[in-house]
């Protein structure tokens, strides 16, 4: 849907408004899946932001043109003001989305969250089968709970997705993901391969699949969108290391969507943090507005400029804007090129040939997302 | 609505008396000066017509009280308002953004 507004002011008459806030709660997380879209270096309990900067960051946001809220994590329902933080979305009116590995999850406490105004839960979920998505999540009982959780969600009559990541260890059972989907009531199911940055790219190995599992996938989900038609609505997100066009990541930088993280860094997308040489602006210091329009980061890859060859005169630049800048930095060195996905950079065969190799070997164990010490090797 | 197990397609006809479900928020966007519907990870912005067709689904008109209406507001023939009504809302419920 194509919601566009521009914010008038003098020093940026052409920055479009914000659409959606990614509002990561909490780096904190009982489950440990290899894929987490977190940073390596996870931020600690003490660095978290108060009840009352929460509060005030999403009236911030309703004021600059955010509709979506998505709050997430790590886990956000380890955080116990999440209901306050709930209410302040609805009173600044706010549409808001949890997003949770629900294992932590009691009915009383959903429906706390229902009643101090939540729109909508999203529930991830490993596997459909429960062996392996206990294993995927390190998380004994994860599977079982989630399923009893989806039932209070919708005997609470609240609306619900179910986020299932795919890689080669769960794919097989894409049909069954399905199934699970449509027997629990949601109304949406997103299909999203395993995106290949921070701790997924660490485990990229143990998780890329074939590109015969990928066309199977695409093709699954086609059918059944056709089957399903007004009973489950299925978003699929493709791999990019086969694709021949990337992803126009984030909407494009700066142009729809803000991230603000754990301890109050405001960042253009969930991964920016990769990129050695941007600074991010806090919360704490700046109000979002000023962030948003003119803060290093988000000015930094935002239009048209810093773009080089075969961006930069290629007729997508505007659809696709040149993709992702993390995974162009991580496989290119630089985050100034086009992202590897695409076949026109120069690095794209090397990109898909490095997708064919791992999946074709043997997977090795996951290195499970925990605490630790940056690694600056990584 | 909420029965456990698989559910079927809703067919509208005449006779259905579209809502927008409690998730569903229908609201004027005040930093877009538009209207928007807020759905679960969705934005959609409906045009001038469907707005109209909205505002009218209360869980009690049917679909043919709201063409009816339609077709006086806009002195349009009632038959071909209804053909687009029923279209329209098949296409909204299809979305989860009413249910009938």
């Amino acid at each position: 849907m194509s919601v566009q507004a521009h914010i008038g002011t003098d020093q940026s008459a052409r920055v479009p408004a914000p659409i959606g806030l990614l509002a990561e709660l909490t780096h904190r997380c009982p489950l440990q899946c290899p894929y987490c879209s977190n940073p390596l270096a996870l931020e600690s309990v003490a660095g978290e932001l108060s009840t009352e900067i929460w509060c005030d960051v999403l009236a911030q946001a309703a004021a600059l043109g955010v509709l979506q809220l998505h709050l997430s994590g790590g886990e956000p329902t380890v955080r116990r003001d999440l209901e306050q933080i709930v209410a302040a979305a609805a009173k600044a009116g706010l549409y808001s989305n949890l997003i949770t590995a629900a294992v932590l999850l009691t009915r009383d406490r959903l429906q706390t969250l229902a009643e101090a105004g939540l729109d909508h839960v999203q529930i991830s979920i490993q596997d459909a089968q429960p062996g392996n998505a206990d294993r995927i999540a390190h998380y004994q009982g994860a599977y079982a709970k989630k399923m009893e959780v989806a039932g209070w969600v919708r005997d609470l009559g609240l609306p619900l997705t179910i986020n299932a990541p795919v890689h080669r260890q769960n794919i097989e059972r894409l049909p069954a993901i399905i199934e699970l989907a449509e027997r629990v009531g949601a109304r949406r199911l997103e299909v999203a391969h395993v995106q290949y940055y921070g701790w997924a790219l660490q485990n990229r190995r143990a998780l890329m699949p074939t590109r015969e599992q990928v066309v199977r996938s695409a093709d699954l989900v086609a059918e059944a969108r056709e089957r399903l038609k007004g009973i489950l609505s299925i978003d699929f997100v493709a791999p990019d290391y086969y694709a021949a066009r990337p992803k126009p990541c984030m909407g494009g930088w700066g142009r729809g969507i803000i991230n603000v993280t754990p301890s109050g860094k405001v960042l253009p997308c969930h991964a920016a943090e990769s990129i050695p040489d941007l600074t991010f602006a806090n919360v704490r210091e700046r109000s979002l507005r000023e962030i948003w329009l003119a803060s290093d980061a988000f000015q930094k890859f935002r239009g048209l400029e810093w773009m080089r060859e075969p961006c930069r005169s290629c007729e997508l630049r505007e659809v696709d804007w040149g993709g992702c800048r993390c995974q162009a930095l991580a496989f290119t060195g630089a985050a100034e090129n086009a992202d590897p996905a695409c076949a026109k950079s120069a690095h794209h065969a090397a990109f898909t040939r490095v997708a064919e190799d791992e999946s074709a070997a043997p997977a090795p164990d996951f290195i499970y997302r925990r605490p630790q010490k940056p690694n600056p090797a990584a | 609505m909420s029965e456990a197990g698989k559910s079927a397609r809703v067919l509208i006809g005449p006779g259905s008396t579209p809502v927008l479900p409690r998730h569903i928020k229908l609201r004027h966007d005040q930093a877009r000066d538009r209207w928007t519907i807020l759905a679960p990870e969705r934005v959609f912005s409906p045009d001038a017509i469907a707005v109209a067709v909205l505002h009218l689904c209360d869980g009690a008109r049917t679909a043919d009280a709201i063409a009816e209406e339609l077709a006086r507001s806009y002195n349009a023939p009632k038959a071909q308002i209804l053909a687009d009504v029923m279209a329209m809302l098949q296409d909204l419920s299809d979305k989860g953004v009413v249910q009938a």
